[in-house]
């Protein structure tokens, strides 16, 4: 790539007079970080008269509209700044990329300092305390963001159970493999909908690897780009479910923690907590990253992304079912 | 009749020199995408061995438990249609016992130290 086309000059001009007032303010090392198709993130520091502060940049590449399943980073960008005004341990959002700045669409936030990496946390004993209170303190979190009150923010989507449950039996309807063990558990979670759940702002994938963990605690959530409406639950089943655990099944919490923990987070916070339907979401959650692993394989066929990995990943569908075996068969 | 070495031993051979010797050389991404294929390559030798059995019990399985003949793709269809229909239940004698011997098996060659594997064993034993 040549100087004249590295995208960094851009963004670095525009966002140092952005974000300060200060006319000698600039942004230094900035470095992306991952990105596949559909988003790019980019750390990098803005240095002006208040001092050095770590940011993030999270985009569509250039030219590109949204596309993927998550809403736009525009209403992402709304939920993230409503959570953090709110007392929420979300990132503060900074900037809201606009038409004129000819950078896409994305938004600038806080850097926060901390692990994602549950393999490394479990790992390093500096996190021992951590991840001893973090059960109880994702439930606490859980329970502010269930409370958010959004109704003043468009768009965001409504997706309760049922409507889950026909997209998901769509995707795997439509890729054809017949699979026995999800054939049960999709019967099961028709006969078992929670009836009666009231309809919250749920984060949609709170779970190792979007929790920015500190040796003090929990420190963000991050990734809020499958956020909708529908049933709380769905979040306290999700970050239970076996995949998460990273080979700790002892720890039904993400592999740090107890569900007794969770729970009494939850409600310390004003939680509405309903059990039974915690499990319902966990058979779920199951159930769909077994879907998801199984249609990655299109993406793998297709050309998409011809790469190893993406071609394996179709291989982990099988631990998803003998997980769902685990959960729906009673001694 | 091919010659030997058979394939399992040809595939074992690619999987330790991307193990043993191109893996330390490699860095990043790269080291990463190595790793998956020596991984792949492990699936890939478990499933030579452990598959063609593995589906004939399946398919001898199946058979019973639907009283019906044909492919194992044709059955585990048609076993999927009867679950869905709501026929056939965990209650149905065999069922439990059919899905936890197949997948199960299946672990074991995608992922043989998965957890949710062990969690399965020490419930139910070995099939």
């Amino acid at each position: 790539m040549t100087t004249h086309e590295d995208p960094r000059i851009e963004i670095a001009r525009c966002l140092a007079h952005r974000l300060s007032d200060d006319p000698a303010a600039e942004v230094l090392g900035l470095n992306r970080l991952s990105g596949g198709a559909n988003q790019e993130t980019w750390a990098f520091t803005l240095r002006d008269l208040a001092g050095e502060t770590p940011l993030i940049l999270r985009r569509t590449p250039s030219g590109r509209d949204h596309v993927g399943s998550g809403i736009s980073l525009n209403l992402e960008a709304a939920l993230v700044r409503r959570a953090h005004e709110s007392g929420i341990k979300a990132p503060e959002v900074r900037y809201v990329l606009q038409p004129e700045d000819q950078l896409s669409t994305g938004f600038v936030m806080g850097r926060v300092e901390g692990e994602t990496l549950p393999q490394k946390m479990f790992r390093d004993p500096a996190f021992e305390k951590a991840l001893q209170g973090l059960a109880f303190e994702c439930g606490a979190q859980l329970a502010a963001i269930h409370r958010l009150n959004v109704s003043d923010i468009p768009d965001v989507p409504v997706s309760p159970a049922k409507m889950q449950l026909e997209a998901y039996r769509a995707l795997y309807d439509d890729f054809g493999d017949p699979h026995p063990v999800f054939e049960l558990a999709f019967k099961w979670l028709e006969d078992h909908m929670p009836d009666a759940a009231p309809e919250t702002l749920v984060h949609g994938d709170f779970r190792n690897g979007n929790l920015m963990v500190s040796p003090e605690g929990l420190a963000a959530v991050l990734d809020w780009e499958l956020a909708h409406l529908g049933d709380p639950m769905e979040d306290l089943g999700w970050i239970c479910v076996n995949s998460w655990r990273f080979n700790r099944p002892e720890n039904p919490v993400g592999g740090f923690g107890q569900l007794k923990d969770l729970y009494a987070g939850y409600e310390s916070a004003g939680g509405n907590l309903r059990a039974q339907d915690v499990h319902y979401w966990m058979v779920f959650g199951t159930m769909k990253w077994g879907i998801m692993c199984t249609r990655m394989v299109d993406t793998f066929r297709t050309g998409a992304d011809r790469t190893v990995e993406r071609a394996a990943i179709g291989r982990r569908a099988s631990e998803t079912e003998i997980d769902l075996l685990n959960l729906l068969i009673e001694e | 009749m091919q010659d030997s070495p058979n394939l399992k031993e040809l595939v074992g051979a690619v999987e330790s020199f991307l193990r043993d010797r191109a893996l330390p050389e490699l860095e990043g991404h790269t080291q990463f995408h190595a790793r998956v294929a020596a991984n792949v390559l492990a699936i890939i030798a478990r499933e030579l061995e452990l598959g063609p059995e593995a589906n004939e019990a399946e398919h001898a399985r199946l058979e019973k438990l639907l009283g019906e003949e044909g492919s194992l793709v044709d059955l585990n269809t048609r076993l999927c249609q009867a679950i869905r229909a709501g026929d056939i239940t965990l209650a149905t004698e065999g069922l439990k016992e059919h899905l936890l011997q197949t997948t199960m098996i299946k672990v074991e060659i995608d992922q043989p130290k998965y957890s949710g594997l062990r969690v399965a064993k020490e419930r139910w034993g070995h099939f």
